[in-house]
C-alpha cells in the first residue's frame, strides 16, 4: 500500500507510486499459474465421477433412442473398421462407438450412434438410433448441447419437435411448413431455425458415415 | 463514504482510501442479505436472477454456486489485497473469480449432474456476474478477511434468497409446483408465460415495484413521526 493519507483530501487524489513492470507481470503469471493447478487438479479429482454420469446418461440414451431393447452389443471404431474389442484407452479421445439393440428373442431391433457438430453456439452432440435394414429412424436424444435456453434448447425438450423423427428416413430435411406426409420432411422450430437444422444435419450426416461401417460389419465381423 | 472526513480510531491503525466503515460483523452480514440485497437494492447479477430462476431447484442452485464462488474469491482477494498491485488488481480478480467458479462447476457437475445440466452456460457465466466483481473491487479488496467472509456470506444469502423468490413464484404459477412436487393439483392450468424469459422480467418487476412501495410506506410513516 502506498503512504498513509489520513487526514484531509478526498481518497481519489491521493498520489500512487506506480509499480514496477516485472512485478505487474510476475504477479498475474504467479496467480496464473497457481489457478491453473488449482483447476486441473479439481479436473483430475472429480473426472472419474462426471464420466461415470455420462456413461449413465448414455445408458438412458441408448436404451430410449432404440426403444427399449432387451439387451444390445458395443461396437468400437478404431483403424475405419468396426470392432467389439474395446480399444485400450489413450489421452482424452475415446474411440466412437455404435450400440446395436436386440429384442427378446435376439432380433436386431436397430442401431444406435452418435454425432456431434456445431449447433447455433457450441457443439451438439446428438445420439440418433435407425434401423439399418429400411433405414427408418427410431428415435434420438440430445446429449450435449448449449444452445440458447428457451429458443434453441427446444431441440431437447419440445416433443412436437423431437417427436416428428420416428419413422422417418434420412436423409431428412428441415422445413419451415412441411407438406405432411413425406417421410423425409422435419419441421424446424420457430426462433430456433439453426439449432433445428443442425439436429436434422447432425443425423443425416452420423447415418451417412456410420452405414457403410455397419454394412461392412454384418457382411464380415458379424457371424 | 466517510473516507479522509475523520482521523480513524486507534485500534485500526491501518488506512485504506475508500474502506467500508468499521462494522460488527453481523452487519456486515446483515448488509448484503436485507438493506443493500444484490438482486433486489443494488440491481446487480440481474442476468442469472432471471436467465435460470425457471424452477425454484435451478434457483437454489445458482444462489449456493454464486454463494460458493463468492466465499473463496472474497477471501482470495482479501487475503491478497497488499499483494496484488493495484494496476492489474482487476485483472487479478477476475482470474481469482475465474478459479472459483471452474472449480464451482466442475464439482457441481461430479456431484449434481442433473441441476449442473439444468443450468448449463449459466455457471461458467457467474464469472461476468457483475456482483462479484463488484464485492471484491468495493469490499474484498479493502478489508481484512474475516470481514470480507461475513459480506461473502450475507451478499450470498441475500442473492439465493432473491433467486428463490423469484424462482418460488414462477416455478408456483408456471408449472403448479414447487422443487418439482405438485401443489395446486390437476385443475391449475399453468402460466407457460412465467417459466418463460418474459416471466422472469415481469416477477422481478412486480417484486421491485412491492419494495418501493413499502419502502416508500415506511419513508412516509417516518415523516409523520417526525
Amino acid at each position: 500500500m502506498t503512504a498513509p493519507h489520513r487526514h484531509g483530501g478526498p481518497a481519489a487524489a491521493a498520489p500512487r507510486a506506480s509499480t514496477p513492470a516485472w512485478r505487474l507481470v510476475a504477479t498475474l503469471a504467479i496467480a496464473g499459474a497457481i489457478s491453473g493447478w488449482l483447476v486441473s487438479s479439481v479436473y483430475q479429482w472429480t473426472l472419474p465421477a462426471i464420466e461415470q454420469h455420462a456413461a449413465e446418461r448414455e445408458k438412458a440414451a441408448v436404451y430410449e433412442v432404440l426403444g427399449a431393447p432387451a439387451r444390445w452389443d458395443t461396437l468400437y471404431l478404431v483403424d475405419d473398421a468396426l470392432t467389439r474389442i474395446a480399444p485400450a484407452k489413450t489421452g482424452f479421445a475415446r474411440a466412437p462407438r455404435a450400440f446395436v439393440g436386440f429384442d427378446a428373442d435376439g432380433e436386431r431391433l436397430g442401431v444406435a450412434i452418435t454425432g456431434t457438430e456445431p449447433g447455433f453456439q457450441d457443439n451438439v452432440t446428438i445420439m440418433v438410433g435407425f434401423n439399418p435394414e429400411t433405414g427408418a429412424l427410431i428415435g434420438f436424444r440430445v446429449l450435449e448441447q448449449k444452445e440458447t435456453p428457451g429458443l434453441g434448447d427446444k431441440i431437447e425438450n419440445d416433443t412436437i419437435f423431437t417427436g416428428q423423427f420416428a419413422g422417418q428416413v434420412p436423409p431428412l430435411r428441415g422445413v419451415k411448413s412441411p407438406a405432411g406426409g413425406k417421410t423425409d420432411e422435419v419441421q424446424t422450430i420457430t426462433g430456433a431455425t439453426i439449432s433445428s437444422r443442425a439436429v436434422v444435419r447432425i443425423i443425416n450426416n452420423a447415418i451417412a458415415s456410420w452405414s457403410p461401417l455397419l454394412a461392412a460389419w454384418d457382411q464380415g465381423g458379424a457371424k | 463514504m466517510t473516507a479522509g472526513a475523520s482521523p480513524p480510531p486507534a485500534n485500526q491503525p491501518e488506512f485504506v482510501p475508500g474502506a467500508p466503515p468499521p462494522a460488527a460483523l453481523t452487519t456486515d452480514i446483515w448488509r448484503g442479505i436485507a438493506r443493500d440485497n444484490p438482486v433486489l437494492v443494488q440491481l446487480l447479477g440481474l442476468c442469472p436472477a432471471m436467465a435460470v430462476t425457471n424452477t425454484l431447484a435451478n434457483g437454489l442452485a445458482m444462489g449456493t454456486a454464486t454463494m460458493l464462488v463468492l466465499l473463496g474469491s472474497e477471501l482470495f482477494v482479501s487475503l491478497l489485497r497488499k499483494v496484488i498491485p493495484h494496476e492489474v488488481r482487476i485483472t487479478s480478480y477476475v482470474l481469482i473469480i475465474a478459479t472459483f467458479v471452474t472449480v464451482v462447476d466442475l464439482l457441481l457437475a461430479a456431484t449434481f449432474p442433473d441441476i449442473s445440466k439444468a443450468l448449463g452456460p449459466f455457471m461458467p457465466l457467474i464469472v461476468v456476474n457483475c456482483m462479484v466483481l463488484g464485492r471484491a473491487e468495493a469490499f474484498a479488496a479493502k478489508v481484512r478477511p474475516v470481514r470480507a467472509m461475513a459480506d461473502a456470506v450475507g451478499m450470498g444469502l441475500g442473492f439465493t434468497l432473491a433467486l428463490v423468490l423469484i424462482s418460488g413464484l414462477r416455478e408456483l404459477l408456471g408449472m403448479g409446483s414447487l422443487l418439482g412436487a405438485n401443489l395446486l393439483g390437476p385443475n391449475f392450468e399453468p402460466w407457460v408465460f412465467m417459466v418463460m424469459p418474459p416471466g422472469g422480467f415481469l416477477t422481478l418487476g412486480i417484486i421491485l415495484l412491492c419494495m418501493a412501495w413499502f419502502t416508500d410506506i415506511r419513508r412516509r410513516r417516518a415523516q409523520e413521526a417526525a
